[in-house]
Protein backbone atom coordinates (compact mmCIF):
# COMPACT_ATOMS: atom_id res chain seq x y z
CA UNK A 1 0.00 0.00 0.00
CA UNK A 2 1.40 3.38 -0.90
CA UNK A 3 1.76 6.13 1.66
CA UNK A 4 -0.88 8.74 2.33
CA UNK A 5 -0.75 11.99 0.37
CA UNK A 6 -0.18 14.79 2.88
CA UNK A 7 -1.40 18.39 2.52
CA UNK A 8 -0.72 21.41 4.71
CA UNK A 9 -3.45 24.06 4.38
CA UNK A 10 -2.19 27.22 6.02
CA UNK A 11 -5.23 29.47 6.50
CA UNK A 12 -8.84 30.07 5.41
CA UNK A 13 -7.88 32.83 2.97
CA UNK A 14 -4.35 33.90 2.07
CA UNK A 15 -3.66 36.94 4.26
CA UNK A 16 -5.90 35.86 7.16
CA UNK A 17 -2.76 34.62 8.95
CA UNK A 18 -1.76 31.54 10.97
CA UNK A 19 0.33 30.84 14.10
CA UNK A 20 3.92 29.91 13.24
CA UNK A 21 3.72 27.05 15.75
CA UNK A 22 0.88 25.43 13.77
CA UNK A 23 2.77 25.84 10.50
CA UNK A 24 5.86 24.20 12.05
CA UNK A 25 3.73 21.32 13.35
CA UNK A 26 2.48 20.89 9.78
CA UNK A 27 6.02 20.91 8.36
CA UNK A 28 7.04 18.18 10.85
CA UNK A 29 4.49 15.91 9.16
CA UNK A 30 6.38 16.14 5.88
CA UNK A 31 3.68 17.51 3.56
CA UNK A 32 3.75 16.75 -0.17
CA UNK A 33 1.99 20.06 -0.76
CA UNK A 34 1.55 23.42 0.96
CA UNK A 35 -1.57 25.13 -0.35
CA UNK A 36 -3.94 27.98 0.40
CA UNK A 37 -7.12 29.35 -1.08
CA UNK A 38 -6.83 33.05 -1.83
CA UNK A 39 -10.35 33.98 -2.78
CA UNK A 40 -14.08 34.28 -2.40
CA UNK A 41 -17.03 36.12 -3.95
CA UNK A 42 -18.34 36.81 -0.45
CA UNK A 43 -16.92 40.34 -0.04
CA UNK A 44 -19.13 41.36 -2.93
CA UNK A 45 -18.83 42.44 -6.57
CA UNK A 46 -16.60 45.51 -6.05
CA UNK A 47 -13.30 43.64 -5.71
CA UNK A 48 -13.84 41.56 -8.83
CA UNK A 49 -15.03 44.51 -10.91
CA UNK A 50 -12.51 47.09 -9.74
CA UNK A 51 -9.56 44.66 -9.89
CA UNK A 52 -8.68 45.15 -6.23
CA UNK A 53 -7.83 42.57 -3.54
CA UNK A 54 -10.03 42.43 -0.44
CA UNK A 55 -7.07 41.16 1.58
CA UNK A 56 -4.26 43.34 2.87
CA UNK A 57 -0.92 43.35 1.01
CA UNK A 58 1.31 43.18 4.09
CA UNK A 59 -0.74 40.34 5.56
CA UNK A 60 -0.64 38.37 2.28
CA UNK A 61 3.10 38.90 2.03
CA UNK A 62 3.64 37.70 5.60
CA UNK A 63 1.72 34.44 4.95
CA UNK A 64 3.33 33.83 1.55
CA UNK A 65 6.84 34.53 2.76
CA UNK A 66 6.61 31.83 5.43
CA UNK A 67 5.06 29.34 2.98
CA UNK A 68 7.45 29.98 0.09
CA UNK A 69 10.62 29.96 2.21
CA UNK A 70 9.64 26.63 3.76
CA UNK A 71 8.45 25.19 0.45
CA UNK A 72 11.51 26.15 -1.60
CA UNK A 73 13.93 25.06 1.12
CA UNK A 74 12.28 21.64 1.52
CA UNK A 75 11.35 21.16 -2.16
CA UNK A 76 7.62 21.07 -1.43
CA UNK A 77 5.35 22.74 -4.01
CA UNK A 78 3.42 25.79 -2.79
CA UNK A 79 0.08 26.47 -4.48
CA UNK A 80 -2.23 29.50 -4.22
CA UNK A 81 -5.75 29.31 -5.68
CA UNK A 82 -7.81 32.39 -6.62
CA UNK A 83 -4.83 34.70 -6.12
CA UNK A 84 -5.60 38.29 -5.12
CA UNK A 85 -9.11 37.39 -3.92
CA UNK A 86 -11.08 37.43 -7.16
CA UNK A 87 -8.48 35.76 -9.39
CA UNK A 88 -8.71 38.19 -12.35
CA UNK A 89 -5.69 39.54 -14.25
CA UNK A 90 -4.99 42.52 -11.92
CA UNK A 91 -5.47 40.32 -8.83
CA UNK A 92 -3.05 37.72 -10.16
CA UNK A 93 -0.52 40.43 -11.06
CA UNK A 94 -0.83 41.94 -7.57
CA UNK A 95 -0.04 38.59 -5.99
CA UNK A 96 2.74 37.88 -8.48
CA UNK A 97 4.50 41.11 -7.54
CA UNK A 98 4.38 40.08 -3.89
CA UNK A 99 5.97 36.72 -4.76
CA UNK A 100 8.66 38.44 -6.83
CA UNK A 101 9.39 40.75 -3.91
CA UNK A 102 9.71 37.76 -1.54
CA UNK A 103 12.12 36.03 -3.96
CA UNK A 104 14.26 39.14 -4.24
CA UNK A 105 14.34 40.05 -0.56
CA UNK A 106 15.20 36.51 0.53
CA UNK A 107 17.50 35.76 -2.39
CA UNK A 108 15.39 32.73 -3.29
CA UNK A 109 15.70 30.99 -6.65
CA UNK A 110 12.65 29.11 -7.82
CA UNK A 111 10.38 28.26 -10.70
CA UNK A 112 7.00 30.03 -10.65
CA UNK A 113 3.95 28.98 -12.66
CA UNK A 114 1.22 31.58 -13.18
CA UNK A 115 -2.18 30.30 -14.39
CA UNK A 116 -4.55 32.88 -15.86
CA UNK A 117 -8.32 32.82 -15.34
CA UNK A 118 -9.65 36.09 -16.77
CA UNK A 119 -11.49 35.53 -20.05
CA UNK A 120 -11.64 37.69 -23.14
CA UNK A 121 -15.06 39.32 -23.57
CA UNK A 122 -14.90 39.02 -27.38
CA UNK A 123 -14.54 35.25 -27.09
CA UNK A 124 -17.39 35.16 -24.55
CA UNK A 125 -19.65 37.19 -26.86
CA UNK A 126 -19.19 34.50 -29.54
CA UNK A 127 -19.87 31.72 -27.06
CA UNK A 128 -22.99 33.53 -25.84
CA UNK A 129 -24.26 33.90 -29.41
CA UNK A 130 -23.63 30.17 -29.89
CA UNK A 131 -25.78 29.35 -26.86
CA UNK A 132 -22.84 28.06 -24.80
CA UNK A 133 -23.49 30.33 -21.79
CA UNK A 134 -26.38 29.49 -19.47
CA UNK A 135 -27.37 31.06 -16.14
CA UNK A 136 -26.67 29.37 -12.84
CA UNK A 137 -30.12 29.58 -11.29
CA UNK A 138 -31.33 31.91 -9.83
CA UNK A 139 -29.10 34.28 -11.83
CA UNK A 140 -30.87 35.80 -14.87
CA UNK A 141 -30.13 35.06 -18.55
CA UNK A 142 -27.08 36.88 -19.89
CA UNK A 143 -27.54 39.32 -22.77
CA UNK A 144 -24.89 40.73 -25.14
CA UNK A 145 -25.55 44.22 -23.69
CA UNK A 146 -25.00 42.98 -20.14
CA UNK A 147 -21.81 41.18 -21.16
CA UNK A 148 -20.58 44.31 -22.93
CA UNK A 149 -21.24 46.39 -19.77
CA UNK A 150 -19.33 43.88 -17.62
CA UNK A 151 -15.92 45.12 -16.46
CA UNK A 152 -14.31 41.73 -15.94
CA UNK A 153 -15.15 38.05 -16.29
CA UNK A 154 -13.23 35.22 -14.63
CA UNK A 155 -13.80 31.48 -14.88
CA UNK A 156 -13.28 28.98 -12.08
CA UNK A 157 -10.67 26.47 -13.15
CA UNK A 158 -10.91 22.79 -12.31
CA UNK A 159 -7.90 20.55 -11.59
CA UNK A 160 -6.74 20.26 -15.24
CA UNK A 161 -4.85 23.58 -15.48
CA UNK A 162 -3.01 22.79 -12.22
CA UNK A 163 -2.11 19.33 -13.49
CA UNK A 164 -0.82 20.82 -16.75
CA UNK A 165 1.31 23.29 -14.77
CA UNK A 166 2.61 20.55 -12.44
CA UNK A 167 3.99 18.71 -15.51
CA UNK A 168 6.60 21.47 -15.62
CA UNK A 169 7.60 20.87 -11.98
CA UNK A 170 7.20 24.42 -10.63
CA UNK A 171 8.12 25.26 -7.04
CA UNK A 172 5.27 27.73 -6.69
CA UNK A 173 1.95 27.96 -8.54
CA UNK A 174 -0.13 31.12 -8.49
CA UNK A 175 -3.53 30.46 -10.00
CA UNK A 176 -6.23 32.94 -10.95
CA UNK A 177 -9.84 32.16 -10.06
CA UNK A 178 -10.09 28.48 -9.17
CA UNK A 179 -12.82 26.22 -7.80
CA UNK A 180 -11.82 26.32 -4.12
CA UNK A 181 -10.86 22.63 -3.60
CA UNK A 182 -8.67 22.35 -6.71
CA UNK A 183 -5.47 23.95 -5.40
CA UNK A 184 -5.42 21.23 -2.72
CA UNK A 185 -6.70 18.32 -4.82
CA UNK A 186 -4.90 18.65 -8.17
CA UNK A 187 -1.49 17.23 -7.23
CA UNK A 188 -3.03 14.24 -5.41
CA UNK A 189 -5.28 13.52 -8.40
CA UNK A 190 -2.28 13.81 -10.74
CA UNK A 191 -0.51 11.20 -8.62
CA UNK A 192 -3.47 8.82 -8.89
CA UNK A 193 -5.31 9.38 -5.62
CA UNK A 194 -9.10 9.16 -5.72
CA UNK A 195 -10.56 12.35 -7.27
CA UNK A 196 -13.73 12.31 -5.15
CA UNK A 197 -11.81 12.02 -1.88
CA UNK A 198 -9.18 14.53 -3.02
CA UNK A 199 -11.82 17.12 -3.97
CA UNK A 200 -13.91 16.53 -0.85
CA UNK A 201 -10.80 16.95 1.32
CA UNK A 202 -9.96 20.10 -0.67
CA UNK A 203 -13.46 21.40 -0.03
CA UNK A 204 -12.78 21.18 3.71
CA UNK A 205 -9.12 22.30 3.63
CA UNK A 206 -9.98 25.46 1.69
CA UNK A 207 -11.32 26.91 4.96
CA UNK A 208 -8.42 25.40 6.97
CA UNK A 209 -9.20 25.40 10.70
CA UNK A 210 -12.81 26.56 10.28
CA UNK A 211 -13.75 22.84 10.23
CA UNK A 212 -12.35 22.32 13.75
CA UNK A 213 -13.83 23.15 17.12
CA UNK A 214 -13.22 25.83 18.23
CA UNK A 215 -13.09 26.97 14.62
CA UNK A 216 -10.71 29.63 13.36
CA UNK A 217 -10.25 31.46 10.07
CA UNK A 218 -6.60 32.04 10.87
CA UNK A 219 -5.02 28.68 11.69
CA UNK A 220 -3.63 25.71 9.75
CA UNK A 221 -5.19 22.29 9.04
CA UNK A 222 -3.56 19.07 7.86
CA UNK A 223 -5.10 16.55 5.46
CA UNK A 224 -4.13 12.98 4.56
CA UNK A 225 -5.50 11.04 1.57
CA UNK A 226 -5.42 7.24 1.64
CA UNK A 227 -6.74 4.65 -0.80
CA UNK A 228 -10.38 4.87 0.25
CA UNK A 229 -10.55 7.58 2.90
CA UNK A 230 -9.16 10.91 3.95
CA UNK A 231 -8.27 12.24 7.39
CA UNK A 232 -8.18 15.69 8.98
CA UNK A 233 -5.91 16.77 11.79
CA UNK A 234 -5.73 20.22 13.43
CA UNK A 235 -2.23 21.52 14.15
CA UNK A 236 -2.95 23.53 17.28
CA UNK A 237 -3.61 21.64 20.51
CA UNK A 238 -6.50 23.94 21.39
CA UNK A 239 -8.51 22.57 18.43
CA UNK A 240 -10.13 19.26 17.66
CA UNK A 241 -11.71 17.90 14.52
CA UNK A 242 -14.90 16.11 15.50
CA UNK A 243 -17.34 14.28 13.26
CA UNK A 244 -19.79 17.07 14.03
CA UNK A 245 -17.37 19.95 13.34
CA UNK A 246 -16.34 18.41 10.00
CA UNK A 247 -19.89 17.46 8.97
CA UNK A 248 -21.11 20.91 10.00
CA UNK A 249 -18.51 22.50 7.77
CA UNK A 250 -19.91 20.51 4.86
CA UNK A 251 -23.05 22.66 5.18
CA UNK A 252 -21.18 25.94 5.07
CA UNK A 253 -22.06 28.26 2.16
CA UNK A 254 -23.63 25.39 0.18
CA UNK A 255 -27.08 25.11 -1.32
CA UNK A 256 -27.36 21.39 -0.59
CA UNK A 257 -24.85 19.50 1.60
CA UNK A 258 -25.37 16.16 -0.18
CA UNK A 259 -24.67 17.44 -3.69
CA UNK A 260 -21.68 19.73 -4.24
CA UNK A 261 -21.40 20.81 -7.88
CA UNK A 262 -18.03 21.76 -9.37
CA UNK A 263 -16.24 21.79 -12.70
CA UNK A 264 -16.71 18.49 -14.52
CA UNK A 265 -19.19 16.96 -12.12
CA UNK A 266 -20.69 16.81 -8.63
CA UNK A 267 -19.48 15.41 -5.34
CA UNK A 268 -22.15 13.11 -3.95
CA UNK A 269 -22.09 12.82 -0.15
CA UNK A 270 -25.17 10.62 0.33
CA UNK A 271 -23.04 7.64 1.39
CA UNK A 272 -20.35 9.60 3.13
CA UNK A 273 -19.17 8.37 6.55
CA UNK A 274 -17.61 10.68 9.14
CA UNK A 275 -15.78 8.72 11.86
CA UNK A 276 -13.90 9.91 14.95
CA UNK A 277 -10.48 8.36 14.52
CA UNK A 278 -8.72 9.78 17.56
CA UNK A 279 -9.56 12.49 20.03
CA UNK A 280 -8.75 15.24 17.52
CA UNK A 281 -8.78 13.58 14.07
CA UNK A 282 -11.66 12.61 11.79
CA UNK A 283 -11.73 10.03 9.01
CA UNK A 284 -14.08 10.46 6.05
CA UNK A 285 -14.99 7.87 3.41
CA UNK A 286 -17.69 7.08 0.88
CA UNK A 287 -17.60 10.31 -1.16
CA UNK A 288 -18.48 9.79 -4.82
CA UNK A 289 -17.80 11.90 -7.89
CA UNK A 290 -20.45 11.89 -10.59
CA UNK A 291 -19.17 13.35 -13.86
CA UNK A 292 -21.56 15.75 -15.61
CA UNK A 293 -22.97 15.10 -19.07
CA UNK A 294 -20.91 17.94 -20.50
CA UNK A 295 -17.84 19.88 -19.44
CA UNK A 296 -18.42 23.42 -18.21
CA UNK A 297 -16.80 26.13 -16.13
CA UNK A 298 -18.44 28.66 -13.86
CA UNK A 299 -18.13 32.31 -14.89
CA UNK A 300 -18.19 35.29 -12.54
CA UNK A 301 -18.40 38.87 -13.72
CA UNK A 302 -19.15 42.31 -12.33
CA UNK A 303 -20.15 45.59 -13.96
CA UNK A 304 -19.83 49.16 -12.79
CA UNK A 305 -23.13 50.84 -12.00
CA UNK A 306 -21.85 54.22 -10.80
CA UNK A 307 -20.25 55.98 -7.85
CA UNK A 308 -21.60 56.22 -4.33
CA UNK A 309 -21.60 58.88 -1.63
CA UNK A 310 -22.99 58.11 1.83
CA UNK A 311 -23.94 60.17 4.84
CA UNK A 312 -24.40 58.65 8.28
CA UNK A 313 -26.85 60.19 10.74
CA UNK A 314 -29.27 59.33 13.54
CA UNK A 315 -32.42 60.57 15.21
CA UNK A 316 -33.57 60.35 18.83
CA UNK A 317 -36.81 62.29 18.29
CA UNK A 318 -39.99 60.24 18.93
CA UNK A 319 -42.14 62.31 16.55
CA UNK A 320 -39.55 62.03 13.76
CA UNK A 321 -39.22 58.26 14.38
CA UNK A 322 -42.99 57.80 14.08
CA UNK A 323 -43.08 59.76 10.83
CA UNK A 324 -39.90 58.41 9.22
CA UNK A 325 -41.64 56.93 6.14
CA UNK A 326 -43.43 60.17 5.35
CA UNK A 327 -40.22 62.17 5.86
CA UNK A 328 -38.16 59.92 3.56
CA UNK A 329 -40.83 60.13 0.84
CA UNK A 330 -40.93 63.92 1.21
CA UNK A 331 -37.15 64.26 0.99
CA UNK A 332 -36.98 62.04 -2.10
CA UNK A 333 -39.65 64.11 -3.80
CA UNK A 334 -37.85 67.37 -2.96
CA UNK A 335 -34.55 66.03 -4.37
CA UNK A 336 -36.25 64.82 -7.54
CA UNK A 337 -38.08 68.10 -8.02
CA UNK A 338 -35.00 70.21 -7.37
CA UNK A 339 -32.86 68.54 -10.05
CA UNK A 340 -35.59 67.89 -12.61
CA UNK A 341 -34.21 68.06 -16.14
CA UNK A 342 -30.69 68.43 -14.78
CA UNK A 343 -29.79 65.30 -12.83
CA UNK A 344 -32.29 62.48 -13.00
CA UNK A 345 -30.15 59.35 -13.29
CA UNK A 346 -29.45 58.45 -9.68
CA UNK A 347 -30.37 55.98 -6.96
CA UNK A 348 -31.20 57.53 -3.57
CA UNK A 349 -31.88 55.32 -0.60
CA UNK A 350 -32.25 55.70 3.16
CA UNK A 351 -31.26 52.62 5.13
CA UNK A 352 -33.00 52.76 8.49
CA UNK A 353 -31.19 50.89 11.28
CA UNK A 354 -33.58 50.15 14.13
CA UNK A 355 -36.33 49.25 11.66
CA UNK A 356 -35.19 47.11 8.71
CA UNK A 357 -31.62 48.26 8.06
CA UNK A 358 -30.20 44.74 8.28
CA UNK A 359 -32.88 42.60 6.62
CA UNK A 360 -34.72 45.03 4.30
CA UNK A 361 -37.39 43.07 2.38
CA UNK A 362 -36.85 39.93 4.50
CA UNK A 363 -37.53 41.72 7.81
CA UNK A 364 -40.62 40.18 9.47
CA UNK A 365 -41.13 43.24 11.73
CA UNK A 366 -40.38 46.34 9.64
CA UNK A 367 -41.62 48.70 12.31
CA UNK A 368 -40.29 51.54 14.44
CA UNK A 369 -42.62 50.66 17.32
CA UNK A 370 -40.56 50.63 20.48
CA UNK A 371 -37.49 52.17 18.84
CA UNK A 372 -36.09 55.09 20.83
CA UNK A 373 -33.49 55.95 18.21
CA UNK A 374 -32.85 55.21 14.53
CA UNK A 375 -29.64 55.05 12.53
CA UNK A 376 -30.01 56.55 9.07
CA UNK A 377 -27.57 55.91 6.23
CA UNK A 378 -28.26 58.16 3.27
CA UNK A 379 -26.86 56.59 0.13
CA UNK A 380 -26.68 58.23 -3.30
CA UNK A 381 -25.37 56.40 -6.38
CA UNK A 382 -25.02 58.22 -9.71
CA UNK A 383 -22.89 57.92 -12.87
CA UNK A 384 -20.15 60.22 -11.50
CA UNK A 385 -18.83 60.82 -8.00
CA UNK A 386 -19.64 64.50 -8.22
CA UNK A 387 -23.26 63.74 -9.15
CA UNK A 388 -23.50 61.30 -6.24
CA UNK A 389 -22.08 64.04 -3.96
CA UNK A 390 -24.75 66.46 -5.20
CA UNK A 391 -27.65 64.08 -4.52
CA UNK A 392 -26.31 62.93 -1.16
CA UNK A 393 -25.59 66.46 0.09
CA UNK A 394 -28.97 67.76 -1.03
CA UNK A 395 -30.86 64.81 0.52
CA UNK A 396 -28.86 65.26 3.75
CA UNK A 397 -29.53 69.00 4.08
CA UNK A 398 -33.19 68.55 3.10
CA UNK A 399 -33.70 65.84 5.70
CA UNK A 400 -31.88 67.89 8.37
CA UNK A 401 -34.31 70.76 8.02
CA UNK A 402 -37.41 68.93 6.77
CA UNK A 403 -40.60 70.41 8.28
CA UNK A 404 -42.80 67.42 9.01
CA UNK A 405 -46.15 67.67 10.76
CA UNK A 406 -45.94 67.79 14.57
CA UNK A 407 -42.28 68.74 14.53
CA UNK A 408 -40.91 70.29 17.73
CA UNK A 409 -37.18 70.11 16.98
CA UNK A 410 -37.06 73.06 14.61
CA UNK A 411 -33.27 73.45 14.91
CA UNK A 412 -32.49 70.18 13.07
CA UNK A 413 -33.72 66.62 12.60
CA UNK A 414 -30.45 64.68 12.45
CA UNK A 415 -27.44 63.91 14.64
CA UNK A 416 -24.27 63.56 12.55
CA UNK A 417 -21.46 61.64 14.24
CA UNK A 418 -18.81 63.12 11.93
CA UNK A 419 -17.68 66.25 10.18
CA UNK A 420 -17.49 65.97 7.21
CA UNK A 421 -20.84 64.20 7.24
CA UNK A 422 -20.60 62.74 3.72
CA UNK A 423 -18.15 60.08 2.51
CA UNK A 424 -17.08 58.83 -0.88
CA UNK A 425 -17.73 55.09 -1.14
CA UNK A 426 -16.23 55.18 -4.63
CA UNK A 427 -17.10 52.96 -7.58
CA UNK A 428 -20.09 50.67 -7.21
CA UNK A 429 -20.28 47.30 -8.96
CA UNK A 430 -22.92 44.59 -9.29
CA UNK A 431 -22.55 40.92 -10.16
CA UNK A 432 -23.60 40.69 -13.79
CA UNK A 433 -22.31 37.25 -14.78
CA UNK A 434 -22.86 34.08 -12.75
CA UNK A 435 -23.16 31.52 -15.49
CA UNK A 436 -21.90 28.26 -16.89
CA UNK A 437 -19.77 28.20 -20.02
CA UNK A 438 -19.76 24.90 -21.89
CA UNK A 439 -16.20 24.04 -22.84
CA UNK A 440 -15.04 20.80 -24.41
CA UNK A 441 -11.45 21.45 -23.43
CA UNK A 442 -11.64 23.56 -20.25
CA UNK A 443 -7.85 23.54 -19.71
CA UNK A 444 -7.52 25.67 -22.86
CA UNK A 445 -9.31 28.56 -21.12
CA UNK A 446 -6.56 28.81 -18.51
CA UNK A 447 -3.15 29.36 -20.14
CA UNK A 448 -0.12 29.32 -17.88
CA UNK A 449 3.39 30.71 -18.03
CA UNK A 450 6.55 29.58 -16.28
CA UNK A 451 9.16 32.03 -15.00
CA UNK A 452 12.40 31.51 -13.16
CA UNK A 453 12.71 33.90 -10.22
CA UNK A 454 16.00 34.96 -8.73
CA UNK A 455 17.98 34.35 -11.91
CA UNK A 456 19.61 31.05 -12.93
CA UNK A 457 19.58 28.23 -10.48
CA UNK A 458 22.84 27.62 -8.73
CA UNK B 1 -45.60 22.82 25.98
CA UNK B 2 -43.83 25.14 23.56
CA UNK B 3 -40.18 24.36 22.87
CA UNK B 4 -37.94 27.24 21.83
CA UNK B 5 -35.74 26.54 18.81
CA UNK B 6 -32.93 28.53 20.44
CA UNK B 7 -32.92 26.09 23.39
CA UNK B 8 -32.59 22.87 21.39
CA UNK B 9 -29.98 24.05 18.88
CA UNK B 10 -26.25 24.76 18.97
CA UNK B 11 -26.01 26.81 15.80
CA UNK B 12 -28.46 29.01 13.92
CA UNK B 13 -26.72 30.92 11.13
CA UNK B 14 -27.17 32.46 7.69
CA UNK B 15 -24.67 33.00 4.87
CA UNK B 16 -24.44 33.53 1.12
CA UNK B 17 -24.35 30.42 -1.03
CA UNK B 18 -23.05 32.36 -4.03
CA UNK B 19 -24.23 35.94 -4.71
CA UNK B 20 -27.83 34.98 -5.54
CA UNK B 21 -28.74 32.66 -2.66
CA UNK B 22 -29.01 32.81 1.12
CA UNK B 23 -28.64 29.66 3.15
CA UNK B 24 -29.68 29.00 6.76
CA UNK B 25 -28.17 26.24 8.93
CA UNK B 26 -30.02 25.04 12.01
CA UNK B 27 -27.88 22.54 13.94
CA UNK B 28 -29.46 20.71 16.86
CA UNK B 29 -27.95 19.88 20.25
CA UNK B 30 -28.64 16.16 19.95
CA UNK B 31 -30.17 13.58 17.64
CA UNK B 32 -33.32 13.29 19.78
CA UNK B 33 -34.30 16.90 19.13
CA UNK B 34 -33.12 16.77 15.52
CA UNK B 35 -35.28 13.71 14.80
CA UNK B 36 -38.25 15.14 16.70
CA UNK B 37 -38.16 18.38 14.70
CA UNK B 38 -37.67 16.51 11.40
CA UNK B 39 -40.56 14.16 12.17
CA UNK B 40 -42.89 17.00 13.14
CA UNK B 41 -41.92 18.84 9.88
CA UNK B 42 -42.19 22.15 11.71
CA UNK B 43 -39.37 23.75 9.67
CA UNK B 44 -41.37 23.80 6.46
CA UNK B 45 -41.94 25.98 3.41
CA UNK B 46 -44.96 27.76 4.86
CA UNK B 47 -43.04 28.75 7.99
CA UNK B 48 -40.10 30.12 5.98
CA UNK B 49 -42.47 32.06 3.71
CA UNK B 50 -44.23 33.56 6.72
CA UNK B 51 -41.04 34.57 8.53
CA UNK B 52 -39.22 36.05 5.57
CA UNK B 53 -42.25 37.31 3.64
CA UNK B 54 -41.26 35.41 0.50
CA UNK B 55 -43.10 33.22 -2.01
CA UNK B 56 -42.82 29.43 -2.17
CA UNK B 57 -40.97 29.60 -5.47
CA UNK B 58 -38.25 31.64 -3.73
CA UNK B 59 -37.39 28.63 -1.54
CA UNK B 60 -34.73 26.55 -3.27
CA UNK B 61 -34.72 23.66 -0.83
CA UNK B 62 -35.08 22.48 2.75
CA UNK B 63 -32.68 19.60 3.46
CA UNK B 64 -32.30 17.43 6.57
CA UNK B 65 -28.57 16.64 6.91
CA UNK B 66 -28.16 13.76 9.33
CA UNK B 67 -24.32 13.80 9.75
CA UNK B 68 -24.47 17.32 11.23
CA UNK B 69 -27.87 16.98 13.00
CA UNK B 70 -28.90 19.92 10.86
CA UNK B 71 -31.75 21.31 8.83
CA UNK B 72 -30.65 23.54 5.98
CA UNK B 73 -32.90 26.03 4.23
CA UNK B 74 -31.79 27.82 1.07
CA UNK B 75 -33.71 30.73 -0.49
CA UNK B 76 -33.25 33.14 -3.36
CA UNK B 77 -31.87 36.49 -2.27
CA UNK B 78 -34.41 39.31 -2.87
CA UNK B 79 -31.44 41.37 -4.18
CA UNK B 80 -28.07 39.82 -5.18
CA UNK B 81 -25.13 40.40 -2.84
CA UNK B 82 -23.76 43.93 -3.17
CA UNK B 83 -26.36 45.20 -5.66
CA UNK B 84 -28.07 48.57 -5.15
CA UNK B 85 -30.48 48.44 -2.21
CA UNK B 86 -28.90 45.33 -0.72
CA UNK B 87 -28.09 45.48 3.01
CA UNK B 88 -26.04 42.40 3.96
CA UNK B 89 -23.20 41.63 1.53
CA UNK B 90 -22.10 38.38 3.27
CA UNK B 91 -25.68 37.40 4.19
CA UNK B 92 -24.49 36.62 7.70
CA UNK B 93 -27.21 38.50 9.64
CA UNK B 94 -30.47 37.13 8.23
CA UNK B 95 -30.92 34.36 10.80
CA UNK B 96 -32.26 36.50 13.69
CA UNK B 97 -35.98 35.74 13.39
CA UNK B 98 -35.29 31.97 13.60
CA UNK B 99 -34.01 32.38 17.17
CA UNK B 100 -37.46 33.45 18.31
CA UNK B 101 -39.29 30.40 16.95
CA UNK B 102 -41.11 28.03 19.31
CA UNK B 103 -42.97 24.80 18.53
CA UNK B 104 -45.36 22.44 20.21
CA UNK B 105 -43.41 19.20 19.74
Amino acid sequence: MREEFRILSTTAILGYGFPLSSFEEGMKRGPHLIAVDGGSTDPGPYYLGAGVSFTNREAVKRDLEIMIKAGVENKIPVVVGSAGGSGGAPHLQWCREIVEEIAKENDLHFKLAVIHAELDKGMLAKELAAGKITPLEPAPELTQEELEATSRVVAQMGVEPFIAAFERAPDVILAGRAYDPTCFAALAIKQGYDPALSLHLGKILECAAICATPGSGSDCMFGYIGEDYFRLEPLSNVRKCTTLSVAAHTLYEKTNPYILPGPGGVLDLHECKFEQESENTVRVSGTKFIPSEFNAVKLEGAKKVGCRTVSIAGTRDPVMIAKIDEIMAGVKERVSDNFKGQLEDYHLRFNIYGRDGVMAALEPQPTTDGAHELGIVIEATAPTQSQADTICAFARSTMLHYGYQGRRSTAGNLAFPYSPSDFHAGEVYEFSVYHLLRADDPAKLFPFEIVELGGDRA
Amino acid sequence: MMTKLSEITEVIRSKNAGPYELTFDIMFKDYTWFEKVCKAKVINEQLICDIYRIKREDIINIVEFYPAKAIKVTIKRPIPSGSLGETDVYGAQQHGPLLGLAFDL
